[in-house]
């Protein structure tokens, strides 16, 4: 960012108190920023390195070299499922999205645009859901998970999550000011509410589906509490799940686990660099932890 | 708009104003009010069944298993009356999740504060680097709290020697502490703490930032020529009074979370020997009531949640009425 967006009076900076001060506050970011890379630099210190060279006496902060093979071990270790387990939060995580973005932006899109007279009522039953976080009542949702027979089955972890009413609330705030002429357009054209939603509608909104998309996902690939309480069986582990049982208890080879962590973030971290901006917005606007 | 899922709710909505003008004259509105139910319930009809199998109606059995002795069952018979309740408010264990959440909210939300405020102030401060500096602190939002668990349990807070902290604290001479399971002094707090704190600070920092550049510049510049001098008297006069409303945000969302908090207790504190007595906040103790090992019951699971779920809702509709108040003080 350019040097003049900074606010400060005129001529401020040129004396020796402002040149101080900058100085001093480069300092505490740069202190706080090793602070805040150090745990993703343990993570790959320990997963590229060998047992004895973690649990060793004197702590050094790189190991002779990267141990490479490390990640054959990890994978064709059949005691550590974390191949499956990726496997299984790559398809609940998108199958979540994709449910997430589908039920939401309809009820949205319905509840922005559509008269009805029983629209209003509707929407503050949806309104009501956003007063309890999921995650308090997850005994009653597995109360009713279980009696679908869904426990350690994928649709037990996708399902239940598809349908935020917080979404649905960000997703009518959107189309509400969604410009209505390019709808009138699409009327005029002989088109219904279906056809100008998916031939009009969602292309012109291609962004904002982007930026709910992202911050779903990344919430669903991080979430635990969920996936621990239904995925009991290890075939219906996803990642977090995983990597969780290794650190509560089961014994495992340290570098293994952190390794296992390394892949399980690598993804996210990578689509954080990218979409940078993007989350940012998101963050500032409608307040959602990624 | 500092946007929360409770702050933007009541007050701030009007569902009247959202319907359309009619296009059409009268005589057509009769046929066309039955196409607009039908189109209405075509887009909003999935979405509703799902939320009603999926929130409504979990929370209606809750309310009803509360009431029933429903020990390793989900279709109980034998009726408690208030039971489950009298048991949770009145023996120890549940109260103390509380309590262990309002010690963890006592340690987390003002540190929080803190922080994310003064990190969001010197990122907003420098002119080199910024967007560097906002990424790094923001990249931990990237990473999920069990993989933060790991980290800071096998390596930085391990007990044995080759645990970072010890290792530092080594240098110095201080013997090996076993973080995460001392209770006297109660080292887990510091763990617990810190790893939520690198975890989120950046996120709050992000809501900061948002606030502070929507400060109109005119009240500084005013200020200037008023004599001020940039530094605690224009933070004190300006900033912080601009900021009130994405304060109050920052506070209730990370109060809010606090409250839902599990995964950094659970991944911290488990051991193969299972969880240890202490420390356990509301949703850890819910888990082991309804799912534990020594036999599940929903019942006081239930009630549990039900309890739970009410205060919160409290929570989140004072949360509306502060925002409302807030927005309109700006």
């Amino acid at each position: 960012m350019a040097d003049h967006d900074v606010l400060r009076p005129v001529g401020y900076r040129r004396t020796p108190a402002g040149i101080l001060a900058t100085v001093a506050r480069y300092l505490a970011l740069s202190v706080a920023a090793v602070l805040f890379l150090l745990p993703f630099y343990l993570v790959l210190r320990n997963g590229f390195a060998t047992e004895q060279e973690i649990t060793a006496q004197g702590w050094r902060l790189f190991p002779d070299r990267v141990h490479w093979e490390n990640i054959g071990e990890l994978l064709d270790d059949p005691a550590v499922p974390m191949l499956r387990s990726l496997v299984n939060s790559v398809v609940v995580s998108v199958a979540q999205t994709v449910g997430q973005l589908l039920f939401a932006s309809l009820a949205g899109y319905g509840l922005a645009r559509i008269p009805y007279r029983h629209s209003k009522k509707v929407f503050y039953a949806v309104l009501a859901t956003l007063m309890i976080p999921a995650a308090v009542t997850f005994v009653p949702s597995f109360v009713v998970v279980s009696t679908l027979g869904w426990i350690s089955d994928l649709r037990g972890l996708v399902v239940p999550v598809m349908f935020s009413g917080f979404t649905a609330f960000l997703f009518r705030q959107y189309f509400l000011a969604f410009p209505a002429e390019l709808e009138e357009a699409a009327r005029i054209d002989g088109l219904g509410h279906w056809g100008t939603y998916w031939r009009i509608v969602v292309p012109n909104s291609l962004n904002f589906f982007a930026a709910i998309a992202v911050i779903t996902f990344i919430g669903s690939w991080n979430s635990f509490l969920w996936p621990l309480v239904i995925g009991q069986d290890q075939s219906a582990w996803t990642v977090q799940v995983a990597l969780s049982t290794f650190i509560t208890g089961q014994s495992i080879n340290i570098h293994e686990l952190f390794l296992a962590a390394a892949l399980s973030v690598l993804p996210l971290v990578l689509m954080f660099v990218a979409l940078q901006r993007f989350l940012v917005r998101g963050a500032a606007e409608t307040g959602i932890k990624g | 708009m500092t946007g929360v899922p409770g702050s933007t709710v009541p007050g701030s909505t009007e569902p009247g104003s959202t319907e359309p003008k009619p296009r059409r004259g009268k005589k057509a509105q009769g046929g066309k009010g039955r196409g607009n139910a039908r189109a209405f319930w075509l887009f909003v009809g999935p979405f509703a069944v799902g939320l009603a199998v999926f929130a409504y109606l979990p929370i209606g059995w809750s309310v009803l298993l509360s009431f029933f002795d429903a020990r390793d069952t989900v279709t109980p018979t034998r009726f408690v009356g208030l039971d489950n309740y009298l048991h949770m408010l009145t023996e120890g264990p549940f109260l103390a999740s509380l309590g262990t959440f309002s010690l963890f909210a006592l340690f987390i939300v003002p540190t929080t504060f803190v922080l994310s405020l003064a990190l969001a102030l010197l990122v907003n401060q420098i002119g080199f680097a910024r967007a560097f500096f906002r990424s790094v602190f923001f990249l931990p939002t990237a990473c999920s709290y069990v993989v933060a668990s790991l980290v800071w349990k096998l390596s930085i807070f391990n007990g044995v020697r080759f645990g970072l902290a010890n290792t530092v604290l080594g240098w110095f001479g201080v013997d090996n502490i076993a973080w995460t399971a001392s209770t006297d002094p109660p080292w887990y707090w510091l763990v617990l703490v810190t790893l939520r704190l690198w975890l989120q600070l950046g996120f709050y920092m992000i809501l900061f930032i948002a606030g502070l550049q929507r400060i109109p510049r005119h009240l500084y510049e005013a200020a200037w020529i008023d004599g001020a001098r940039p530094g605690w008297q224009t933070f004190r006069h300006i900033t912080l009074p601009q900021l009130r409303a994405t304060s109050v945000a920052v506070l209730l969302l990370n109060l809010i979370a606090a409250y839902q908090a599990f995964d950094e207790f659970y991944n911290v504190l488990s051991t193969a020997r299972g969880y240890p007595p202490f420390a356990r906040p509301p949703l850890v103790y819910l888990y082991y009531t309804a799912l534990g090992q020594g036999g599940q019951d929903f019942g006081r699971g239930s009630a549990g949640a039900v309890i739970l779920a009410a205060l919160i809702a409290i929570v989140t509709l004072l949360q509306g009425k502060v925002f409302g108040f807030a927005r309109r003080s700006d």
